[in-house]
């Protein structure tokens, strides 16, 4: 009979640290000291917000940032609407707690009509760019807004590097798709994986951005980590999250919302207080964290930047 | 029976005492009043279906004094139902009556909603022992079977608000298609055990 007998200086297995709790490390230091100051300071305080310390350092802010007063932390990070985790707001914040697996390196490919295409790791393909802060006010197509600050770059200096040849007319983007790391793509709610598209003047637009965080943050799982798009003067459901392809077209690319509801979702989504939802007024919106209701401007309030780009469209069509 | 009435009573509070203390102690996350509106009208929902389980219950225990709970049931459909309402013309229109009308004409789904609480309001006037007796009882049943209306209208109206994923108003659904079944059922059978008697009284005349 084999009994393994364990010597005074050999580790047991239960003695080694856990994998995750190794990689982990320094999260769960930090966890450990918040969890710890937390518990000594009053309650009022720490029920307060709690917006962590900036990791992104120094950032340039924007003129194009707005001076509306800035949404909680706390709201920003726990009210999304992530149907890739659940179709519950306060779900995602709970489900993607450890999105992305830190374990699969995150890739994002840039393909179609471009003369520089490729495949890139998260940190190569967004090395290149200089990030900075973009504050902007963010409409959700369900009546509720908020005023978030974005970290991010110019879509357009993305594009700029890919050299789109003269038949890429849109860009179109894909979300992951991954049923085992975002359990609300197992039930086929919308057509997966989620696509968005703009024209690609919308694209190169100045206030496009791709963000990489918040709040001075890296993104989190629930805010579509580790990169998405920021379309500030449309519906929040265009400004698509934790993004693996960007791709050139020549035709107008289909989005899973206008699959989901054509009649209800156009390929355009421009906020727009005048062209109601077909169920629902889109002449007002909910500031999150505000009692009243304020009106919705036209382009959200960035007409200036935009409408330009609409002029000689029926918008009441081309919803 | 009195003790399960009052038990009955305060467990139908507790909802609304819990969305008020959650309300006022910040526990119902970024957008309250979404919560709350949508809170209310979900629990006249499911007050609606147990009183409509009432009566099956009754049929299958054959324990008659249930029934006596049905009244407070249906009354806490109209108390939620009137909070929906009432979030509604508050914190969503700020009780701006032109807008509001607008908003019934133009949304389906308002529409349906407004009549839904409309036709809730004779029944709640009329659950008293005074209005059954004024009425009498056959008219007042028949006055009642609004309630089914008030089912199919109500499910109808939650469907078309979901946005996209319509599982929660389909389990609903499904529900209250099990409570009819069981009507349609109990109706059929009854039906059954009258039709040879009928043939006997006829083939007596005869």
């Amino acid at each position: 009979m084999l009994i393994k007998k364990t010597t005074a200086n050999e580790i047991t297995s239960s003695e080694i640290t856990d994998h995750k709790v190794y990689v982990n490390r320094r999260q769960f230091l930090n966890s450990t000291a918040m969890g710890v100051t937390a518990s000594l300071l009053p309650l009022s305080l720490s029920a307060a917000d709690n917006t962590p310390k900036p990791t992104f350092l120094d950032l340039q802010k924007s003129t194009l940032s707005t001076d509306d007063k800035l949404t909680s932390y706390k709201d920003v990070t726990s009210y999304n609407n992530f149907y890739e985790f659940s179709t519950d707001k306060y779900a995602p914040a709970l489900l993607a707690s450890n999105f992305p697996d830190k374990s699969k390196p995150w890739r994002v490919t840039i393909e179609g009509e471009c003369d520089k295409p490729g495949e890139y790791d998260y940190d190569d393909l967004i090395r290149p760019f200089t990030l900075e802060e973009r504050i902007y006010r963010f409409r959700c197509v369900e009546g509720w807004s908020m005023v978030i600050p974005w970290v991010g770059f110019p879509l357009a200096d993305l594009i700029k590097r890919a050299q789109p040849n003269s038949r890429a007319k849109f860009v179109e983007f894909t979300t992951l798709y991954d049923p085992e790391q975002m359990p609300g793509q197992s039930r086929k709610v919308l057509d997966w994986p989620y696509t968005e598209g703009l024209r690609i003047d919308e694209a190169m637009n100045p206030l496009t951005l791709l963000s990489v965080g918040l709040y001075g943050q890296e993104l989190l799982g629930q805010n579509g980590a580790p990169i998405r798009l920021v379309v500030p003067w449309k519906y929040g459901f265009k400004s698509i999250k934790s993004i693996v392809k960007i791709r050139f077209v020549e035709s107008m690319p289909n989005s899973a919302w206008m699959k989901a509801g054509p009649r209800e979702y156009g390929f355009y989504s421009n906020v727009n207080p005048e062209v109601d939802h077909p169920r629902w007024s889109q002449g007002r919106e909910r500031r999150i964290g505000e009692f009243l209701k304020r009106k919705t401007q036209m382009f959200n309030g960035y007409g200036e930047e935009v409408a330009h780009l609409y002029s000689a469209m029926d918008l009441t069509k081309h919803f | 029976m009195s003790i399960l009435k009052v038990i009955l009573f305060i467990a139908s509070l507790l909802p609304a005492a819990w969305l008020t203390f959650a309300l006022f102690t910040d526990q119902l996350g970024a957008n309250p009043i979404e919560v709350i509106t949508r809170d209310t009208g979900l629990w006249a929902l499911r007050f609606l279906w147990l009183t409509l389980l009432i009566t099956p219950l009754q049929w299958l225990t054959s324990w008659n004094k249930i029934v006596m709970l049905r009244r407070m049931l249906g009354l806490y459909v109209f108390f939620y139902a009137f909070l929906h309402m009432l979030l509604y013309l508050w914190l969503d229109q700020f009780f701006d009556i032109q807008e509001i009308i607008k908003d019934i004409i133009k949304r389906p789904f308002i529409t349906i909603g407004f009549f839904t609480f409309a036709a809730l309001i004779p029944l709640a006037v009329t659950s008293n022992k005074a209005m059954i007796k004024r009425l009498g009882g056959k008219r007042w049943k028949k006055l009642h079977r609004l309630t089914y209306f008030i089912a199919v209208a109500s499910s109808i109206h939650f469907y078309m608000l979901v946005k996209q994923d319509k599982v929660e108003p389909l389990v609903y659904i499904g529900i209250l298609l099990f409570l009819f079944a069981i009507r349609v059922y109990k109706q059929r059978r009854k039906s059954k055990q009258v039709k040879p008697d009928r043939f006997l009284a006829k083939a007596a005349l005869e």
